[in-house]
């Protein structure tokens, strides 16, 4: 058996060889140097067509983690709302939840892709017709416009504050957290911790003559100029991913709750735990457990779908490298193999990071 | 003195709790923030809601053979049912069409008596549907034999070539699925190895970057003028990546076998085929029915992805279709059309998978 496979091996390989010859095409990764010479929509790193086809791989990794980062995000604040609202005891909450869940899980998520950027965002006014949202908002079919934050010389103080804040919160939980298991005495750690993380920063800002100014986003010519633009490409991925996403991860937190059996929430009462902290300590915490093998597949899943992103042309990995790339070098065998390794490297990444915390969290049991 | 000898009329039960008064108050105005939850999500529907049905439905042009007939100012769904049979057949030739009628036709007829609980001989029916059937629907499909005219792949297209695409996945993807996940459970280290690093690359990489693989990189594998069809490509790319979702899938079944099944077969003297043939897959597959089911809609979830290779699925018919001049503007309802299709699809397979999963697990029932 090892045989034949090491034979399929090595058939599969000279054939290889001899094609790529025949069609002269030359191997190895020496493209990575040479002139690129095409543009990039987004960039989130210098690059322009004289940088080199190497380069072209960064910016695209660059963007796919920034979309899979992003979307993340979203998916598990919108997963983790939805999933508690389908469980509401508000019967309109609980239904809009369901029908949320039951539309947009059985959707393909291409087709949720497309929805967006050709039937919503494409169809939005030029930029001299903007949507004004507030006078610093603006959206047309060019982007998303918003204003950007410009720090001025004092800013750094505010900084050196908020570290020396998180500093004095982790010390003061310990001392609380001893300080309880000693004496039973509780301390308000979570009103004085917000109090001190916002506290100590914004009375530096305050202080140092508040360093910081915004940039609005202005019409100038056919197009705004300042601001950070979100590009609609970036929108539509964004937006579908997380809707998609959010959709599997709220079913994931529902079935996590409900994995808590009902004794534990009515023990939890009977020892006069209110509601608040009995979800806090009790409820949560055994959920997780549930709840965290599941939400690391759907990490991965979206990390993976956002390579969905060469349908709208927003320049990920795929897009960038696989497409525009490959198309120029022609060398698919190395680019390929330079793709699929970024996105196995991802995946076993989270999922061994997302093992250890899974690991952490079980030994919470016994 | 005045003794009443008959149990006097029962009371009103108190208004508060029952009725259709008593169920708003315990559903939708528990308390004072659920009742601005509730107030808040009634405006939220009434805002998105009404407008989408009027566009829907009241204001919506339903007959008509051109893009006049739509004046109303809601939906066209005319240009819908002017490329209805595009959408579905894709440019498969007109006078053919009763062939995939008739394959789809005898597919449904033979899966009824499957879900008829009293007929007795499914094992025969199923290896039926699963050995015999793809060759009658292949010859009917592509013609060539049988004085069937020949029909190219390039011509097959729109819901037919996804559910042909579904089809050829689920078919084939789970015998492979099958022997991937014995490997991986097998006592032999090389077979394990192989196993494992086949299904986690196939499951660390994006389906697109497969597809791409299988469209840009298989023909260089091959010998020299190796022909091969750009449907068979795209086949083979989803038919790899599902086989190793579904190995996952299986192994859990595999795992959830008590071990005394295994030692109990091996004490009767059974071999290792025999062992896992008549004793373990045939409970191991039952229970991961649901499983299977989840993996097929995901995989009919992904057929939609060969529009980016260039194959024409039920969405890249209609995405295509956006751009005849004649009905330029009308994206919203084809993708409304596409969405509401591939819903229904998903959205009644997961039902099922649903109730399998109530059926199967009366043990646990409590």
């Amino acid at each position: 058996m090892i045989l034949g496979v090491v034979a399929i091996a090595n058939y599969l390989f000279t054939n290889t060889l001899h094609n790529l010859e025949q069609r002269g095409i030359s191997t190895g990764f020496g493209f990575l140097s040479m002139e690129a010479g095409f543009g990039i929509l987004q960039t989130l790193i210098p690059y322009d067509e004289t940088y080199t086809f190497g380069r072209t791989f960064l910016v695209g990794l660059l963007n796919t983690l920034l979309v899979s980062g992003l979307g993340i995000f979203l998916a598990t604040l919108i997963g983790f709302v939805m999933g508690v609202a389908r469980l509401s005891s508000n019967w309109l909450i609980a239904r809009i939840a369901t029908v949320y869940i039951e539309i947009f899980r059985n959707i393909p998520l291409l087709l949720q892709i497309l929805f967006w950027y050709f039937a919503v965002l494409q169809p939005l006014p030029q930029p001299r017709q903007s949507l004004d949202l507030g006078g610093m908002f603006f959206l047309n079919n060019r982007g998303f416009y918003l204003p950007a934050p410009v720090f001025e010389a004092g800013f750094n103080l505010v900084w050196i504050a908020l570290a020396i804040a998180v500093v004095v919160v982790f010390f003061m939980a310990r001392w609380a957290r001893r300080r309880q298991e000693e004496t039973g005495q509780q301390f308000h750690t979570v009103y004085v911790s917000l109090a001190i993380l916002f506290g100590l920063p914004l009375l530096v800002f305050l202080a140092a003559g508040t360093p910081l100014t915004w940039e609005l986003p202005a019409l100038k010519g056919f197009n705004f100029k300042g601001g950070v633009t979100i590009i609609p490409e970036l929108m539509a991925l964004l937006t579908a991913l997380s809707i998609y996403t959010g959709a599997f991860i709220a079913e994931a937190v529902r079935s996590g709750i409900l994995a808590v059996s009902h004794g534990q929430t009515e023990a939890a009462y009977a020892v006069g735990l209110r509601p608040s902290v009995t979800l806090r300590l009790v409820i949560i915490p055994q959920a997780l457990r549930v709840i965290i093998p599941q939400l690391t597949s759907q990490f991965l899943n979206l990390t993976k779908n956002s390579s969905l992103a060469t349908a709208v042309g927003y320049p990920d990995l795929v897009a960038v490298f696989a497409g525009t790339t490959l198309n120029q070098t022609g060398q698919a065998v190395e680019v390929i193999a330079m793709t699929m390794g970024v996105y196995l490297t991802i995946s076993l990444t989270i999922s061994t990071f997302m093992n250890w915390y899974n690991k952490k969290k079980q030994l919470v049991e016994r | 003195m005045n003794v009443q000898k008959q149990p006097g009329p029962d009371l009103a039960p108190p208004a508060s709790s029952v009725g259709v008064i008593g169920w708003l108050r315990k559903n939708l105005f528990s308390s004072a923030p659920n009742t601005v939850l509730t107030l808040v999500a009634a405006y939220l529907i009434y805002i998105t809601l009404v407008p989408a049905f009027q566009w829907a439905f009241l204001n919506a042009d339903w007959v008509g053979d051109s893009r006049e007939a739509c004046d109303s100012g809601g939906a066209c769904w005319v240009f819908v049912a002017v490329r209805f049979d595009q959408f579905m057949y894709g440019f498969y030739p007109e006078a053919e069409y009763w062939r995939i009628n008739l394959a789809f036709g005898l597919l449904i007829a033979l899966m009824v008596p499957l879900f008829i609980e009293k007929f007795s001989r499914k094992g025969m029916l199923a290896a039926f549907i699963l050995i015999v059937y793809p060759v009658i629907a292949y010859y009917l499909f592509s013609g060539g034999a049988f004085g069937l005219v020949h029909v190219e792949t390039s011509l097959w297209g729109g819901l037919s070539l996804t559910l042909v695409l579904a089809g050829v996945g689920i078919v084939a993807a789970l015998p492979i699925g099958i022997v991937l996940a014995l490997g991986r459970r097998s006592g032999m280290p090389i077979v394990r190895a192989v196993s494992v690093v086949f299904i986690e690359f196939w499951r660390g990489v994006p389906l697109i970057t497969v597809l791409f693989m299988s469209s840009v990189m298989l023909p260089l594998f091959l010998p020299e003028g190796t022909h091969f069809d750009k449907l068979l490509r795209a086949m083979i790319g989803i038919v790899m990546f599902q086989s190793a979702y579904m190995a996952e899938v299986v192994r859990g079944g595999l795992q959830a076998i008590p071990k005394g099944q295994y030692e109990a077969a091996q004490a009767l003297g059974l071999s290792y085929w025999k062992t896992m043939g008549l004793i373990v897959l045939p409970q191991a597959l039952k229970l991961v029915i649901p499983g299977i089911v989840n993996t097929f809609i995901a995989l009919f979830k992904d057929t939609t992805l060969v529009l980016i290779i260039g194959l024409f699925d039920l969405l890249a018919t209609i995405q295509s279709a956006f751009s005849d001049p004649n009905w330029l503007g009308y994206s919203v309802e084809g993708y409304v059309f596409a969405a509401a299709t591939f819903w229904i699809f998903c959205f009644s397979m997961s039902r099922y998978s649903q109730a399998l999963e109530r059926k199967l697990h009366t043990g646990h029932a409590r």
